[in-house]
């Protein structure tokens, strides 16, 4: 019996070994990333690192700036979501309540092989075709705009959106649904007035996953969106090249020195990218949950 | 009964500890590699790292070597001149390859660390200041283009050209090519900020060959007739960047392609420098691009 008592444990601390795993190197990954983001403010004020708008790692002195690529990442995510929410709803719509058996069970394998396609496979795409696309037909000095990254970090976001909005849709209660028709209105009336609605937190928590993903990414944004400094205006930063947080870090760890400001400025990115979605996933946990105590 | 349960649980820990001190043994093995990797010059494989100007012509350079003496290995790795440098450093490689000298406050950090960076030109390379072939500029100062780079010209007409917004290409900052230009063209002056800034020389080619407003520099090596090379004039009148014009040392924007190594080189270090350095090795240099040492 002992014997068996013992195995029981064994196992199971085997497994919470594996669970801790986790928690553990998130936990050092935090440690890490703050320990040499923050050996930045010994030499750099804090103030100036927050709020100046110059990115100049390299110059002397040097301006480390992050107010530029900051709005970077927040217009090219802003651009993301304008573009892939009603797109990836009215898809999740579609699976979900109109299409056939047959036509959904094409749609949802193939939107999920979207987000299998590595990112530079994307940033190529973008670079080779939309670059040109958008340069021509918006008659912009450059096609390389905070518009094409968001256009391509839309398309990325658009599988996480789908999958998790459909999943809150089609698990509206049918009763409710056929309550709806039974009154009489129609199968569009349904849908917006009552299954939406119903699963509108569903829907929020896969829009701030969604944005999780486009603010995260980086090969794809670093290859077109021009990489250039400048603090982006609203809405005509979309048309101008803008440089994402994480693009700067993919663009300057090669040269940075060891233990340099250069080396902390760029963990301390990390670490104000790292805050920024761990917030955003905090918020669509919160979302979530809520929605499942509704139902 | 119990016994063989016995046997069955013993099996499973010894399954558990011996995955366990493999995983263990794995990082022993790494660590142990590192410190013992002090002699570098006895072994027959080095490790070269650096600029991607001059990895075209390290990859070239070794694939020879490496046929010539097959029980030696040359392991070349991109990255950008200070990855490199940095790498020399910290000890990692035997040989870094710059396009750009070491700065100041490299060689003093080398020097904290015990490493003492000697300097080998093995070619020269010239910097094109390149246009769309639709552009009907063919030639800019020094001082337009420090115009253009720092901010204070951005519209082609001003330095004579059509009436279209100037569109400035610059490298990343780990690029040798990007400090080069920096201390040649803009001198004091930083670049200016809305310039794009490219990860990789061939995506700078890519951007200016399908956009008429647009401006860069790039490793004479990665001229095609996709984007049209300027004439540029630093004060002694305007140079074509051609082979006969670098070689000649009339154009302004050349520079020498360098290999670091730690102290004088040795072992296969100074065997493969030696191969660069012959004729059949500076043959090799004219073939990927670059222009053979005098």
């Amino acid at each position: 019996m002992s014997n068996r008592y013992l195995k029981e444990k064994g196992i199971e601390s085997l497994l919470f070994a594996s669970g801790a795993v986790a928690v553990i190197a998130l936990f050092l990954l935090c440690i890490f990333l703050f320990r040499d983001g923050i050996l930045l403010f010994s030499e750099y004020p804090i103030n100036s690192f927050l709020t100046a708008t110059k990115w100049y790692p390299t110059a002397e002195p040097a301006h480390f700036g992050i107010l530029p690529l900051f709005l970077g990442s927040v217009i090219v995510t802003i651009g993301a979501v304008i573009f892939s929410v009603p797109l990836g709803i009215a898809v999740a719509i579609y699976i979900s309540e109109l299409a056939s058996p047959k036509i959904s069970n094409v749609l949802k394998p193939v939107t999920e092989i979207l987000a299998g396609i590595p990112s530079v496979v994307y940033g190529f795409f973008g670079l080779v075709i939309l670059v040109p696309i958008i340069q021509n037909t918006l008659e912009l000095p450059t096609g390389q705009t905070a518009l094409t990254g968001s256009i391509m970090l839309g398309i990325m976001a658009l599988p996480t959106i789908i999958s998790i909005s459909e999943d809150a849709i089609s698990s509206v209660p049918r009763t409710l649904k056929e309550g709806s028709l039974a009154l009489g209105s129609t199968k569009w009336q349904t849908i917006y007035k009552v299954t939406v609605p119903a699963s509108l937190s569903g829907i929020s928590a896969a829009v701030m996953l969604g944005i999780g993903r486009a603010i995260g990414e980086t090969m794809t944004v670093m290859m077109v969106t021009g990489n250039s400094a400048v603090i982006p205006g609203f809405p005509s930063g979309l048309f101008a090249p803008v440089r994402t947080m994480t693009a700067t870090i993919a663009l300057e760890m090669g040269e940075v020195p060891q233990g340099s400001d250069h080396f902390h400025a760029l963990f301390a990115i990390g670490s104000v990218l790292f805050i920024t979605t761990f917030i955003i996933n905090i918020i669509a946990n919160y979302v979530k949950k809520r929605y499942r105590f509704n139902l | 009964m119990i016994s063989n349960k016995l046997l069955k649980n013993m099996t499973i820990y010894f399954v558990v500890l011996l995955i366990i001190a493999i995983a263990f043994t794995g990082i022993g093995c790494v660590d142990k590699e590192n410190t013992e990797d002090t002699d570098i010059s006895q072994t027959s494989s080095i490790t070269i790292k650096g600029s991607d100007t001059v990895l075209p012509l390290s990859q070239a350079e070794s694939e020879d070597f490496m046929y010539a003496n097959p029980y030696k290995s040359i392991t070349v790795i991109g990255g950008g001149s200070g990855v490199g440098i940095a790498a020399l450093i910290d000890g990692e490689v035997e040989i870094a390859m710059a396009s750009r000298e070491m700065k100041g406050s490299e060689i003093e950090k080398a020097q904290a660390n015990g490493i003492n960076p000697v300097e080998t030109v093995i070619a020269w390379d010239g910097i094109a200041v390149v246009v769309n072939p639709e552009n009907p500029i063919k030639q800019l100062t020094f001082e337009q283009l420090k115009g253009i780079y720092n901010g204070s010209i951005s519209n082609w007409a001003d330095v004579g050209g059509e009436n279209r917004v100037i569109t400035v290409i610059t490298r990343d900052s780990s690029s040798g090519t990007y400090e080069y230009f920096k201390e040649e063209i803009l001198v004091e002056d930083q670049y200016r900020q809305d310039a794009l800034v490219q990860p990789a020389t061939g995506a700078i080619v890519q951007e200016i060959a399908q956009n008429k407003g647009a401006i860069g520099y790039i490793g004479y090596a990665y001229l095609d007739k996709s984007i049209t090379a300027l004439e540029i004039d630093s004060g002694d009148g305007f140079v074509d960047a051609t082979t006969e014009n670098i070689m000649s040392g009339d154009y302004p924007l050349a520079r020498p392609l360098l290999y670091y190594t730690n102290g004088e080189p040795s072992g296969l270090a100074k065997e493969f420098i030696d191969y660069v350095l012959s004729s059949t090795g500076q043959d090799i240099v004219s073939d990927v691009g670059y222009f053979p040492v005098m």
